[in-house]
């Protein structure tokens, strides 16, 4: 009797939510695979199965490589400079007595609680040319002779803009993250090595970076899936990609190809791609910065 | 370390976070001032202050510009999203930590596999997926409808959320329960009446977390809402598109202003518990 009215409880309980998370996460995750193998306008109902052509085509598609040679840019570089950033203030926030500690807490957190679409608009009114406030500040040092930048039109220097972008939302929220395992590591063992005469710059090196690794490597690895979602959403609202292709990101190519272009079946085959990349990379991740866990 | 390097090293820290601090806070600010411009300060530098405050600015984006509109389109789909997401998500998370049964640990790693799914990827398929609702059925209801995005939000929402009421519940004696049992309470009974009262510090950081994700959600928004029914932040992007081109920029900042000001009053309100449940939950991408 009990057992049945727990069955009935249990069933009860989990069904919703394992109903909603299949219909709306697993079966679109595993439909994107499906139907990467059609040629399909997506409206219409005349779709028709291409095997593995829509892949032969998208590594010959240079707006695809361009796309992907962006990417990889914006993962590779900007991890590495958010990474660096979010550490270095971490510890310093952590480790030194530095006064309105708290005030600089608040506020590096600030971008991460903002929408991509604030974020893109703020930094479409510091990047424009006439009215921009990055132009408007060198054009007061020299009022005569500055020729103002085109930060998002100039084809070389759109994914700097975008890079940099994604630099200033993140740094805050990693720094957190940081801040909270560096806080764990005891005091005691700075305070030995400081008696061996261990200066800051050592103890950084051998304290706080090995302990706090563990946390560096986990957000490593979920950076990546975040930097290629937020990196989207940015190109889709400053650029569309533009000007003429050069600010492409792997999903901002995808949704293109499929709303703009109508080909589903190939935008999707690129999702496919994304999806083994993020996947893979994040694995190559986890193989390259493991160490053994250090315990204290 | 002697007195001189030491006095440079702390001059070089201030620096940085000074400078940190600057970058965050003079754009932000700066959009404040813009929203009370006048439209003919704007031809000039961008760094003057207002001559006369033009709250007039706020009035024609939050009524003729529809960001009025947009805000409750907003409101409606967040709280939404909210309730579906905890009736939803606190039963499972429940049953999922705190009673055995079989299949147990396949349940909930196939549901830790959500973790890894983005948003953006599955964007298109779902609008797919929606239009082959429509057909079926003959009538466009499902794409343009608010309950439905909000029931997308909380579906996407439903691996984290779960994920961390789990060790939540976890970590709540078992004796709790066999006493509610002694009493002769049911299952229902004992989850609602006692153990969701006790979880309620980690209900309200699920609820400003995911709060923060709807609100500011746009990609999946500006997918599935196609006609003039639009969330904030795809409201505001097709504000910051229709005012640069009619050169009316108080109204377009105005309208920046109307999507972040909710989010940073809640921040600031809850900044303290926001930051300090990150460690527990870890990341959500």
């Amino acid at each position: 009797m009990r057992s049945k009215r727990k069955r009935r409880f249990i069933i009860a309980c989990l069904l919703p939510a394992f109903v909603l998370f299949t219909v709306f996460m697993v079966y679109p995750t595993i439909s994107i695979f499906m139907m990467s193998l059609y040629k399909w306008g997506g409206l219409s109902a005349n779709k028709s199965f291409v095997g593995l052509n829509n892949f032969k085509i998208l590594f010959k598609d240079a707006n695809f490589i361009k796309s992907f040679q962006n990417s990889i840019f914006l993962i590779v570089v900007v991890t590495l400079v958010t990474m660096t950033l979010a550490i270095f203030f971490a510890a310093v926030l952590t480790r030194e007595k530095v006064k309105g500690q708290n005030f600089f807490r608040i506020i590096f957190y600030i971008p991460n609680i903002l929408s991509v679409s604030v974020i893109a608009s703020i930094f479409s009114a510091i990047y424009e040319p006439q009215r921009g406030l990055l132009n408007g500040l060198f054009r007061l040092f020299r009022p005569d002779t500055w020729t103002n930048i085109q930060f998002t039109g100039n084809q070389k220097l759109v994914v700097y803009s975008i890079a940099f972008a994604l630099i200033w939302q993140a740094i805050g929220y990693y720094m957190v993250m940081y801040m909270s395992s560096m806080a764990q590591i005891p005091n005691h063992i700075y305070e030995a090595s400081g008696i061996d005469g261990a200066g800051r710059f050592r103890q950084f090196i051998d304290i706080t970076l090995p302990l706090s690794w563990d946390t560096v490597r986990t957000t490593l690895t979920f950076y990546v899936i975040s930097n290629i979602n937020i990196s989207f959403q940015l190109v889709n609202i400053m650029t569309q990609g533009g000007p003429d292709g050069a600010s492409h990101v792997f999903l901002s190519y995808m949704y293109n190809q499929a709303y703009n272009n109508s080909s589903y079946g190939y935008g999707l085959a690129l999702g496919v791609v994304v999806f083994i990349f993020s996947f893979g990379l994040s694995a190559l991740i986890n193989l390259v910065t493991k160490r053994d866990t250090i315990q204290y | 370390m002697n007195k001189e390097t030491g006095r440079l090293y702390k001059a070089f820290i201030y620096l940085c976070l000074i400078i940190l601090a600057i970058s965050i806070i003079v754009p932000v600010s700066w959009v404040f001032m813009a929203s009370l411009k006048a439209n003919s300060e704007f031809q000039g530098n961008p760094w003057t202050l207002p001559a006369s405050i033009m709250w007039s600015n706020y009035l024609k984006a939050w009524r003729d510009a529809g960001m009025g509109d947009y805000f409750f389109n907003s409101v409606i789909t967040t709280s939404l999203g909210l309730i579906i997401l905890l009736v939803v998500s606190i039963p499972c998370a429940y049953v999922l930590s705190r009673m055995e049964f079989k299949g147990r640990k396949f349940l909930t790693r196939y549901l830790k596999s959500g973790l890894f799914v983005n948003i953006s990827y599955i964007v298109i398929p779902i609008f797919l997926m929606l239009l082959a609702w429509n057909r079926k059925i003959g009538k466009p209801i499902f794409t343009n409808n608010l309950f439905v995005l909000a029931t997308i939000y909380a579906a996407t929402a439903i691996p984290f959320t779960v994920y961390l009421l789990s060790n939540y519940f976890r970590s709540i004696s078992k004796t709790y329960e066999e006493a509610a049992y002694i009493d002769g309470a049911g299952y229902f009974k004992t989850m609602v009446d006692i153990m969701v009262p006790m979880a309620k510090p980690s209900i309200i950081t699920i609820i400003l977390f995911n709060f923060l994700a709807f609100w500011n959600e746009y990609i999946m928004a500006l997918t599935l809402l196609t006609d003039t029914k639009k969330t904030l932040p795809v409201g505001l992007v097709s504000l910051m598109q229709s005012q640069r081109a009619a050169a009316n920029y108080g109204p377009m900042y105005a309208g920046l202003v109307i999507v972040m000001l909710p989010t940073l009053i809640l921040y600031m309100m809850v900044q303290r518990r926001l930051t300090d449940a990150m460690m527990v939950g870890g990341d959500k991408g």
